[in-house]
């Protein structure tokens, strides 16, 4: 009888009235109950409170737009404990990293799911757009969300790409070179947006500070404000496409 | 006009406290929210945050899984007098810089990316990617000649810089694309599919097969001086 007895304490909680003044609502037993559950709580009222059954299969979304979130929240709490170990400067940061290898705790593993999930972040947003593409996910009354998505892209590649130079090894430097060389092709405004960008002429100290804010602070509040527009614009818009063929939709004009 | 004696009457003004009344007008068009075919619906909790819990538990699992198995890179001490060859941008930026090999700095590193965010951003705004007709619904021949002299203009332009690794790709979409053109709607259903496709479908997927093909040889096939390397002799990456 152990999980009626864990049942009846967890009932007892739920009584209480600490419990009560948190959640304001009875066990989700009820459709009104499971209503509040998601538009009573400030973190779940993104979502909507009832869902297409077709929108729910795996192979409408592969949970691509959910897990690209949740690896920027991967990121965000294994980005805060790296901030930690971290310090934006000559040679300091890289010195930092292999502090990281050698001497704090889980140091390595830290740094290996930050790099990874980053990557599969990139890939993930991208992996999800050409999917939400192929299922005319764009198309009215969609089309600013697109258009938000499309932000979001650069977000997350500018968010990779200053990432990538802080660990302050031949691999960023180089990387960072390359990369902020193009920019200087750009005609007039190339050389004074290079300028701005790396804080010089070359990829140094105040690059590593720029990126490091813009990396740290400023792309990250810029990302976290496009997906709560993201997010609520897909309830705003109708919930999630459903599957319909390109034909089909022709097929039945709305009036 | 007759006045006749409803139960309600429009116009009562707008004070609720003293008109309690509240008519629903119902107009002709409708807000996105209602717009289609609901269908059946689920509570979002427990069905919706079930099915995302589990995502993202499998997702942390795998990420775990492979950050103990894997390192990530750390190369010597950042050095500006010691350049790696070849130096090369994050991977997501190395189908630019398989560009930057065939054409000039301002078109494969400006125009280029510039053009593309465009037309990304202006997809949803344009009709015949909202309508997504079949290409070859409308005046077939007339749309044949168009597609074909586009593609032997961007072949040619492609052989003229030798940019060998674009022009392969495009080739591999435009075949199928062309021979979709010679399918007739009582042939074979496998390739409905294909017969079917609209426009952006195929701009789309060419423009998928391009970035995917150009960050491989990127990352995989490119050695010193951005000569050809092939990646299982050793001097690759």
């Amino acid at each position: 009888m152990a999980t009626s007895s864990l049942a009846q304490a967890f009932g007892r909680l739920r009584a209480t009235q600490v419990w009560k003044s948190i959640f304001r609502r009875g066990p989700a037993r009820t459709n009104r109950t499971r209503s509040l559950a998601v538009f009573g709580n400030l973190f779940l009222h993104a979502l909507p409170v009832k869902v297409r059954d077709k929108s729910l299969r795996v192979r409408a979304t592969y949970y691509l737009g959910s897990i690209t979130f949740f690896l920027f929240v991967v990121l965000v709490i294994t980005g805060i404990l790296l901030m930690l170990y971290y310090h934006p400067a000559v040679p300091q940061a890289y010195r930092d990293m292999k502090d990281l290898g050698f001497v704090v705790s889980n140091g390595v593993f830290l740094r290996n799911l930050h790099r990874l999930a980053a990557q599969a972040m990139v890939v993930a947003v991208f992996w999800h757009m050409f999917h939400v593409f192929y299922r005319g996910g764009y198309r009215p009354p969609r089309e600013f969300n697109w258009v938000v998505g499309v932000g979001l892209l650069l977000v997350t590649l500018f968010l990779s790409y200053t990432g990538y130079l802080l660990p302050w090894d031949q691999l960023a430097f180089w990387a960072i070179t390359v990369g902020t060389n193009i920019i200087s092709a750009m005609p007039i405004l190339g050389r004074p947006v290079r300028f701005m960008l790396l804080g010089g002429n070359l990829v140094g100290e105040n690059a590593l500070l720029r990126f490091y804010v813009l990396h740290c602070v400023i792309l990250p509040l810029i990302a976290i404000v496009l997906v709560g527009v993201h997010f609520w614009r897909i309830q705003k818009d109708g919930g999630l496409t459903v599957k319909e063929t390109f034909q089909e939709e022709n097929g039945r004009k709305e009036e | 006009m007759v006045e006749k004696k409803n139960s309600y009457e429009t116009g009562f003004g707008s004070d609720a406290l003293k008109n309690p009344q509240r008519i629903v007008f119902i107009t002709k068009k409708t807000s996105a929210k209602v717009k289609g075919d609901v269908g059946r619906q689920l509570m979002s909790f427990p069905h919706l945050l079930l099915r995302e819990s589990i995502a993202f538990q499998v997702m942390v699992i795998v990420l775990v899984g492979i950050a103990l198995l894997w390192d990530a890179p750390l190369e010597q001490l950042a050095n500006p007098l010691v350049t790696p060859n070849p130096a090369k941008a994050p991977w997501y930026f190395l189908g630019l810089q398989e560009l930057l090999h065939y054409f000039p700095p301002l078109v494969a590193g400006i125009i280029i990316p510039t053009l593309v965010v465009v037309a990304f951003v202006v997809i949803p705004y344009f009709n015949v990617n909202v309508q997504g007709e079949p290409l070859w619904a409308g005046n077939r021949a007339l749309r044949f000649k168009v597609f074909l002299s586009i593609l032997v203009a961007l072949v040619a332009f492609l052989a003229i810089f030798r940019a060998w690794t674009v022009l392969v790709p495009t080739v591999a979409v435009a075949g199928p694309l062309l021979f979709s053109s010679f399918l007739k709607p009582e042939g074979q259903p496998a390739w409905k599919f294909l017969r079917t496709r609209p426009v952006s479908w195929w701009v789309m997927t060419w423009f998928i097969t391009v970035s995917v093909v150009l960050t491989l040889v990127g990352t995989f096939f490119r050695g010193p001086g951005w000569s050809w390397v092939w990646p299982w002799r050793g001097h690759g990456v």
